[in-house]
């Protein structure tokens, strides 16, 4: 199945948020018509009879106990922030 | 005409941490003070499950009469918004922790089973502060409230009326809270609620038109729920009157079935000119003025790519641990009403009230009962004084100075002494004031043993001999001279007197006068 321009264009804007060039568009559906190709590839193995796997790791089960541990003071919370005021991150508004 | 509702209830666990990490859950703590790398999303960081979220939701989803898988994993929900610093959400998908119970409420039409789709564990996304002016400034973000851990409760599309929709949240909310889940204050979030609506409009062949589904979006109380969803199917009614035949048509092609109804669909032409269906949309509730606000139409589905969350392991339930949840549920709430009204002799009023208000308070109900012997008067200040005292002072029940046992010493006391309804209360303001007991409070304001009623009567006998006036101006008809007699026995009582004891005693007295 051949990824077409136009749809790498709506997942890089709708669901990546990336903004790219037409040249990247280009490459980048020629690259993900590959990997679709492979998986295509792999849904031909033959799985009837094999418990589908939700987490390749053989642990089950790992908890902590609901105690409190310190938090990041605000500064430090909010010092990777673009932008600040007062103890809150700004964001450019959001209107709902 | 059918209306179809469906709820989707999201409840905060009372948990001390966050669902995956250590970060306190403390309501109203000062912005971005309980965040930590995990909780906003850093890379190289590592969630680790909440052991007692775990629990709690499993207790949760065996009161709501669910079955609970054996094997349950956590998925990553994608998409972008400032609240949700890791750009996914964790929740359950495919295979959530909890499947298929049911729910039992009452409304005027009678009893209804309401059946619950799944219950499922996901984390809280943060809280944004937006430009109120809407003059384009920034939203603001707190992102204590991420990571939070939440429940999910889906309900089949099943309810019919607002009032239904209504009924069933006030149920859940009795439940969590009886079972000491959530405390479910939709004013600080810990219970919010999406509801879906759409109607089925009956065509002359028999099949149903279905208008499209409209998300309500965080309403945030139970009454709110009902006045949205009202609203919502009036305006949806008026749609599809303005709409089919002009911008929609209905599709004619096929129908779907749903319960006994065959269902037609809505369709609308798209940009290229093709008919497509109406697709299923959201829509906020204005307050102010009582109405939905439908936000703009989307062509595509939402995509939230959902995958198995790498960093986390799935979870095993043995039926060894269903077991000991089940063991440690205790008494549910509808049958704890029952006990009440049977053991008791309460009303179904009181009763109500104390099961609704959780298993602390009906806790505190009984204590009182046991101390004090007389449960209609134990539940009357419960329900009347205690429960408005709790309202004003913003406190549980737990945190209230007076405690059950406390409550019922008054109420002997107050019993024991005879003391009226206002004396009682300085006596219960005093004990709420200084944290002391009955005896102490009463000894505090001065009140004396009161007399019983044989040394009322002797005391107006004796205000009578000397009044000679005031019985003369009665007999003569002015009632208000009795007044005077009344007068003297509250001085000599120091104003203590039991006053419907008092006003007997002198009306009988004043009649054998001669
Ligand atoms: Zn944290």
């Amino acid at each position: 199945m051949a990824i077409t321009p136009n749809e790498v264009r709506w997942i890089a804007r709708e669901l990546a948020r990336l903004d790219l060039s037409d040249a990247e568009v280009e490459d980048l559906a020629r690259d993900l018509t590959k990997i679709v190709g492979y998986v295509d590839q792999l849904q031909e193995a033959k799985t009837d009879g094999v418990e589908p796997l939700a987490h390749p790791l053989e642990l089950s089960n790992v908890f902590r106990p609901d105690n409190p541990q310190p938090s990041l003071p605000v500064d430090q919370a909010l010092a990777n922030a673009p932008l600040r005021k007062g103890d809150f991150y700004a964001v450019p508004g959001v209107f709902e | 005409m059918h209306v179809v509702i469906g709820l989707e209830v999201h409840v905060q666990l009372l948990t001390r941490t966050k669902l995956f990490c250590g970060c306190s859950t403390e309501f109203g703590l000062p912005p971005n003070t309980a965040t930590c790398p995990v909780c906003c999303g850093l890379p190289g960081t590592l969630p680790v499950m909440n052991e007692h979220a775990f629990q709690l939701a499993m207790k949760a989803a065996l009161a709501l009469h669910c079955s609970i898988a054996r094997y349950t994993k956590w998925d990553r929900k994608n998409y972008f918004y400032p609240d949700l610093p890791k750009n996914y959400q964790i929740s359950q998908y495919d295979l959530p922790f909890s499947n298929e119970g049911w729910l039992d409420i009452e409304t005027s039409a009678g009893p209804k089973k309401v059946g619950i789709l799944r219950a499922h564990l996901e984390e809280d996304a943060g809280k944004m502060l937006h430009d109120e002016a809407g003059a384009g400034g920034d939203s603001l973000v707190d992102l204590n409230r991420t990571g939070t851990p939440l429940l999910e409760i889906v309900s089949h599309p099943e309810m019919e009326t607002a009032e239904q929709a209504r009924a069933y949240l006030e149920k859940i909310r009795e439940l969590l809270r009886g079972i000491e889940v959530s405390d479910c204050e939709m004013q600080e979030g810990s219970l919010r609620c999406d509801a879906n609506v759409n109607v089925h409009v009956p065509q002359v062949d028999g099949t149903f038109v279905a208008t499209p589904i409209v998300e309500i979006k965080n309403l945030n109380s139970i009454r709110n729920v009902e006045r949205a969803i009202a609203h919502e199917i009036d305006r949806q009614l008026n749609e599809l009157k303005e709409n089919v035949g002009k911008e929609w048509r209905i599709d004619e092609s096929k129908t779907s079935v749903f319960g006994d109804r065959k269902v037609r669909r809505l369709e609308f032409k798209n940009k290229d000119g093709a008919w497509v269906p109406v697709s299923k949309t959201t829509a906020g509730f204005d307050d102010r003025f009582g109405r939905t606000e439908i936000q703009r139409r989307k062509e595509e589905a939402s995509d939230y790519r959902y995958f198995p969350d790498p960093d986390l392991v799935p979870a095993i339930v043995s039926e060894e641990q269903i077991a000991r949840v089940k063991g440690k549920l205790g008494e549910l709430p509808e049958h704890q009403l029952a006990r009440l009204r049977s053991q008791y002799g309460l009303s179904e009023y009181d009763a109500d009230i104390l099961v609704r208000n959780g298993r602390p308070f009906v806790g505190f109900f009984e204590a009182a009962t046991e101390v004090c012997g007389d449960a209609k008067e134990a539940a009357n200040w419960a329900t009347n004084d205690v429960l408005s005292l709790l309202k004003a002072r913003n406190e549980t029940v737990v945190e209230f100075p007076i405690t059950g046992h406390k409550l019922g010493e008054f109420l002997a006391e107050i019993k024991k002494r005879k003391l009226n309804k206002q004396r009682a209360r300085e006596v219960f303001a005093e004990m709420l004031e200084s944290g002391s007991h009955a005896v102490a409070a009463i000894g505090k304001l001065g009140i004396q043993s009161v007399a019983d009623e044989g040394q009322l009567l002797e005391m107006v006998q004796r205000a009578i001999a000397s009044n000679a006036k005031a019985v003369a101006d009665f007999k003569k008809g002015k009632v208000k001279a009795a007044d005077a007699i009344k007068g003297f026995v509250m001085r000599e009582t120091k104003g203590q007197a039991d006053t419907e004891v008092l006003q007997r005693l002198v009306l009988e007295e004043l009649a054998k006068a001669p």
